[in-house]
């Protein structure tokens, strides 16, 4: 359905019937940001009523410019419901849309939006004045020391409506919302994000307190604290074998350990669903050396459950998320970590139901909680745990700037196959996870969950692959040698022959 | 401590232009300040008469909430007992930082103010914490603490903001552009931090004070309706009459809230 429309005639009232079919679902009919996909959602869908973006190229406080509404249209808001829209709709029709929504905030747009001038990122590397900044501004207050916001202010963070609200967590700019390019980041500190917590750092210029250009630092430093390109999920985690098992959670082994991301999303099929899972994904890596696997989880998560700093927290989540089948725990539950493996995982053809599977096909479960321990047993269906009488899976964890890390250890062979399946080299194992943050009301259910992955045991070298190449290499040099030998000696014949034909010519 | 009571005390101290002529010199009781002065067109009309009177309490007052000021030494340390957020000034069943305004009756005109108000940011607290401002009057916001603030405001009616000032010593100017009765003010770094600016057209407004005591003064001759605003225990309403040069008393009262 393509509507067209001469660019220089778009009307307002162009953009109601795109509106009401594409955008009305979350924003509400009347712009309100009350639609029916609203109440699950978090952060809520922007209301246009009013008149507050947070994305923009205005000052704190100012009404955006078409384009920085067009622009959010066009590519959407990453870590966010909102999709991008270019692809569906027409240049005319996103016109018309801002226009339209423009309208349910008449008072807010009475006068044309100004931009502020943003130049150009300073040359060379100012990483480290960028860091001497982004401390001096205090950013680590909301986004944590390491960026992964945990600041001590965060659990205290809400919106203007009173939802409660994240900092960015600045490792994983791939969400960022207004985009994570060095420029996105420096007009984001210049402009704020109306409606949240994030300030304009503009009056800290003007007060001379830092240039613009440490401004532009801060922008690259913190663009600097994600990996380069966001992380594309494998399906399998390669675990290498290892002459020895690195023994503790941060022995420097683990640093050349090959790192698999492996995104989590809500858990919106089992009841109750949870639209707003705190973890977004995992850092796997894993090990084995020939007895035992090892193997290492990290992920970010801002609380360190249960913590009674984040009361306050778990009580704007219970009033914000109300209508998501049924009350929140009023108590902080520990954080969670469940790994689950087929139970049969030698069997490609049959892979359980990925949530925890079910009644009839359960999975072999690890069940760690942020006591920390971990118990190993049975799992039909997320929650529905039964502790095996004797498992051997070890845990340590850590928690350190917002980031749990946590190593498991079990023998490779299974005492007891019944329980717990042995995990053999050379296959894929299918291996699953859930994870859930105490402090935001998450438990055994609500959470976040991947999908179906797999572990892959390497398989010891056999001694053969080193003998063949190398007999190989002799037989060949040998043959060929011969082959050499015997052409020499038919040639010094052949040489006579050779001169004659010389002289023909 | 002793440098939040002098920063309250220059706060209060307010000077009231009056139509070009001198007017009283200050309004020692009250926490609004603004200086009017007339620019151009059909400036608002000032007086001599006041209306003033004292803000009651009745009830237990409400303890108000401790502040844990632990992550913020540099706030912390500030205060010699434990702080607490100030939501109910009372003493002496009298009530502080009650905003009082004339809501209507206020004469047509513009009234624009020739010098700013000023909020202050000291000891992880907001002074003052109550005040009034009048249309694009500029506030001045001044940071005390040498920590990160973020002031944002976050009015229904005007357009909010949201800076940052990361360090003692800054200072930034905002204002607002329509009347709105209250703004309120956070931070969000603190998230304790609470102040409420009413916005209005006209400078005709005071704060009550520690002892309850408040008095808008300058007004012309007339009929006003009085409104006493306080940030838990909502809004009441008197009608008063003045003639020209008149001071007329009137108190309010507020009681606790039910336990």
């Amino acid at each position: 359905m393509t509507v067209l429309i001469p660019a220089a005639s778009i009307q307002a009232q162009d953009g109601k019937p795109v509106y009401d079919k594409w955008c009305s679902g979350c924003h509400g009919d009347t712009g309100a940001g009350d639609g029916y996909g609203s109440k699950t959602m978090l952060p809520h869908p922007r209301d246009f009523t009013k008149g507050v973006y947070k994305i923009r190229t205005t000052a704190s406080g100012e009404i955006p410019t078409d384009a920085d509404l067009r622009h959010v249209i066009e590519v959407g808001m990453p870590g966010t419901a909102m999709p991008e829209w270019k692809s569906r709709l027409s240049d005319g029709e996103i016109g018309a849309v801002v226009k339209y929504i423009k309208t349910f905030s008449p008072n807010s747009f009475t006068q044309p939006a100004k931009t502020i001038a943003i130049g150009k990122a300073p040359s060379g590397a100012g990483i480290d004045e960028g860091k001497a900044a982004f401390q001096k501004l205090e950013c680590s207050k909301c986004h944590g020391m390491a960026g992964r916001a945990d600041g001590k202010s965060a659990p205290t963070l809400k919106d203007d409506y009173g939802n409660p609200i994240r900092p960015a967590d600045l490792t994983e700019n791939w969400k960022f919302r207004g985009g994570n390019s060095v420029s996105d980041i420096y007009t984001r500190l210049r402009t704020g994000l109306d409606g949240t917590p994030m300030p304009s750092f503009q009056d800290a210029i003007d007060n001379k307190l830092i240039t613009d250009e440490q401004l532009w630092r801060v922008a690259q430093y913190v663009h600097s604290l994600s990996p380069e390109k966001p992380p594309e999920p494998r399906e399998v985690v390669r675990a290498a074998r290892a002459q020895t098992l690195p023994t503790t959670l941060d022995a420097p082994a683990w640093n050349g350990v090959e790192r698999f991301w492996v995104p989590l999303v809500g858990q919106i099929i089992a009841k109750p669903r949870w639209f707003a899972p705190t973890v977004d994904g995992l850092w796997v890596q894993a090990l084995h050396d020939g007895r035992t696997l090892a193997l290492r989880v990290s992920w970010d998560d801002p609380s360190k459950s249960p913590d009674p700093t984040w009361d306050q927290w778990l009580g704007r989540m219970s009033q914000t998320l109300t209508d998501v089948d049924g009350p929140l725990a009023t108590q902080q539950g520990p954080d969670r970590l469940v790994v689950h493996f087929a139970k049969n995982p030698n069997d490609d053809s049959k892979k359980p139901y990925f949530l925890g599977g079910d009644a009839k096909s359960p999975v072999y479960a690890w069940r760690w909680t942020s006591e920390p321990r971990v118990e190993e047993g049975t799992e039909a269906g997320l929650g529905k745990f039964t502790a095996s009488p004797n498992g051997h899976v070890m845990q340590s964890a850590r928690y350190a700037d917002g980031q749990w890390q946590v190593l498991f250890t079990r023998p490779l062979v299974s005492t007891d196959t019944t329980q717990a399946p042995s995990f053999s080299p050379g296959h894929a194992i299918p291996m699953a996870f859930f994870a859930a943050d105490g402090s935001s009301g998450e438990d055994e259910v609500r959470g976040a969950v991947s999908t179906w992955y797999a572990v892959y045991l390497d398989v010891p070298t056999p001694t053969r692959v080193f003998v063949a190449p190398i007999a190989m290499l002799v037989l060949s040099a040998g043959l060929g040698m011969l082959l050499v030998t015997q052409a020499q000696r038919r040639g010094r014949g052949d040489d006579a022959n050779g001169s004659s034909h010389m002289e023909e010519r | 401590m002793r440098r939040m009571m002098l920063g309250a005390a220059v706060l209060a101290v307010g000077v009231w232009g009056c139509g070009g002529s001198k007017g009283d010199a200050s309004n020692g009781s009250t926490g609004g300040s603004s200086a009017v002065a007339q620019s151009g067109g059909a400036a608002g009309p000032t007086g001599n008469a006041t209306v003033s009177g004292v803000i009651h309490f009745t009830g237990a007052a409400p303890s108000n909430p401790k502040i844990d000021m632990s992550q913020e030494s540099a706030c912390q340390s500030k205060y010699t007992t434990p702080p607490t957020d100030p939501q109910y000034v009372v003493k002496d069943a009298k009530l502080g930082n009650v905003f009082v305004y004339v809501d209507s009756g206020a004469p047509s005109g513009k009234y624009t103010a020739s010098a700013p108000t000023e909020i202050d940011q000291s000891g992880c607290l907001y002074h003052p914490r109550v005040f009034g401002a009048v249309v694009g009057q500029d506030i001045i916001i001044k940071n005390d603490d040498n920590v990160l603030h973020n002031i944002k405001a976050i009015p229904k009616v005007n357009r909010g903001f949201n800076i940052s000032q990361p360090s003692a010593g800054m200072t930034s100017k905002r204002s607002f552009s329509s009347p709105e009765v209250m703004v309120p003010l956070e931070c969000n770094v603190h998230g304790w931090m609470h102040a409420y600016v009413g916005v209005l057209p006209h400078p005709f407004f005071a704060t009550s004070d520690s002892t309850g005591a408040f008095a808008i003064k300058n007004l012309p001759a007339g009929t006003y309706t009085i409104k006493a605003w306080h940030e838990k225990l909502g809004t009441q309403q008197q009608t008063v009459t003045v003639g020209a040069g008149e001071t007329k008393t009137i108190d309010f009262t507020f009681s606790g809230p039910k336990a």
